[in-house]
């Protein structure tokens, strides 16, 4: 069965289409929720701000060039949003704290290793990366975005895209070493 | 490897950086060649590789552990989008007068409408609204600010008449209806007993020959009697 694309749902979204708006909701807000909360560590304020991503959407949909996927679109103003809200609630900053506060419900490293669950140690320290590097990490694993929709979404040159990558991956192999995971590399 | 296709380090740095888009299928056909190629021949770059494999396959797990929103979300979008006012403009530039008129002739029941010549003479001014506002629309929705002065009203239609009465339980719904059905237009009334003239502009009624729609309009049960128009 075909589907029909985003772009065409954005189109209709742009003729006034409640239905298509519907669809597009459906088809994405659990990966914009899930990047959100990342941010934001609040499952109810990350709802409240993914209605405000489609809400912009639905404004914005005749403005939308295709230049880049519909998805890329919407996590560049998830992300614009998340940080937004950050910013207003000074006590919330985008620091590792907050990175980290989303934590996975699993043992820490040290406890996940007596068990020998690698998987478990390596979210784990996946939650000890700075924000930046997981959010890196999120969107190229994750959210499947290639280098030059990362930089759009982000707003960094693509090359900064691909060392921050490389950063983020040596600095997880360095917490797994410190857990007791040996991967040989960085 | 062949020493012919080994490549330099600094070739081998940027495939090396590749490495997570590779293993997310995210890398254009070419650059997922070289990467390929890369790594048939460089024992360390594909243990890298599997550890990047292992990264992408936990993060995966990590964010399907985050649970999904509630329903509430798609509420209130839904509640914001019909509170927006871009949602109220967006409703007037593809305004459909018809669907709204039907829409809101359904609310009226014959009580509140209950007499005929009334229903009628509102869907004169209604009917002549709306070919003024689909002419208008029409030359907005073409790009043009240009609006002619000589706006067609229901008086200039052409083609033969008949005398409706229509039945006293008849709502406006049902005229207007009716109206549509035999792509009709009111021209005159009502006159005394409720009577309106009425020009029938269906293209197969042309030529004077109103009596087919004339027959066709006596079983309608809106209608409390039809007679042709003297010329």
């Amino acid at each position: 069965m075909q589907t029909t694309s985003d772009e065409v749902l954005i189109g209709r979204i742009a003729a006034g289409d409640k239905l298509a708006m519907q669809v597009l909701f459906a088809r994405h807000h659990v990966r914009v929720y899930r990047f959100v909360l990342r941010f934001v560590n609040d499952p109810s304020r990350a709802e409240d701000l993914i209605s405000e991503v489609f809400l912009d959407v639905w404004r914005q949909a005749d403005k939308f060039e295709a230049r880049s996927q519909v998805s890329t679109w919407l996590l560049a103003i998830a992300r614009f949003k998340a940080l937004s809200a950050l910013r207003k609630r000074p006590d919330e900053e985008l620091d590792d704290e907050t990175a980290q506060a989303i934590e996975d419900q699993n043992d820490d490293p040290e406890v996940a290793m007596q068990k020998k669950d690698t998987g478990a140690v390596l979210r784990q320290c996946m939650t000890k990366l700075s924000a930046e590097h997981r959010e890196i990490i999120d969107l190229v694993y994750y959210h499947e975005k290639s280098v030059e929709e990362v930089a759009k979404i982000v707003g960094v040159p693509e090359n900064t895209v691909k060392t921050r990558m490389f950063y983020a991956r040596k600095r997880l192999g360095e917490l797994l070493k410190a857990a007791g995971v040996e991967r040989g590399w960085p | 490897m062949n020493t012919n296709t080994k490549i330099n380090a600094t070739e081998r740095e940027e495939i090396e950086a590749l490495l997570p888009w590779h293993a997310a299928g995210t890398l254009s056909r070419r650059e997922a060649l070289k990467v390929e190629h890369a790594l048939a021949g460089d024992a360390e770059l594909a243990a890298q590789f599997a550890t990047i494999r292992e990264d992408l396959s936990e993060t995966i797990v990590a964010n399907e552990s985050l649970g999904a929103p509630s329903a509430r979300a798609m509420q209130k979008l839904m509640a914001d989008i019909e509170a927006d006012a871009s949602t109220a403009s967006r409703a007037r530039s593809s305004f459909s007068f018809g669907e709204w008129l039907s829409d809101k002739l359904a609310a009226f029941s014959p009580r509140t409408l209950a007499w005929s010549a009334g229903a009628a003479a509102l869907a004169v001014v209604l009917q002549a609204g709306l070919l003024a506002g689909m002419f208008v629309n029409e030359r907005q929705g073409a790009g043009s600010n240009f609006v002619t002065a000589s706006v067609p009203t229901v008086e200039t239609v052409k083609g033969p008449q008949v005398m409706v009465g229509f039945a006293p339980e008849a709502n406006i719904g049902d005229v207007t209806k009716l109206l549509e059905t035999y792509k009709m237009a009111v021209t005159e009334g009502p006159a005394p007993g409720g009577i309106y003239t009425v020009n029938v502009r269906d293209d197969r009624h042309a030529e004077g020959r109103a009596r087919p729609t004339v027959k066709k309009l006596q079983d309608e049960k809106s209608v409390r009697f039809v007679l042709p128009k003297a010329e």
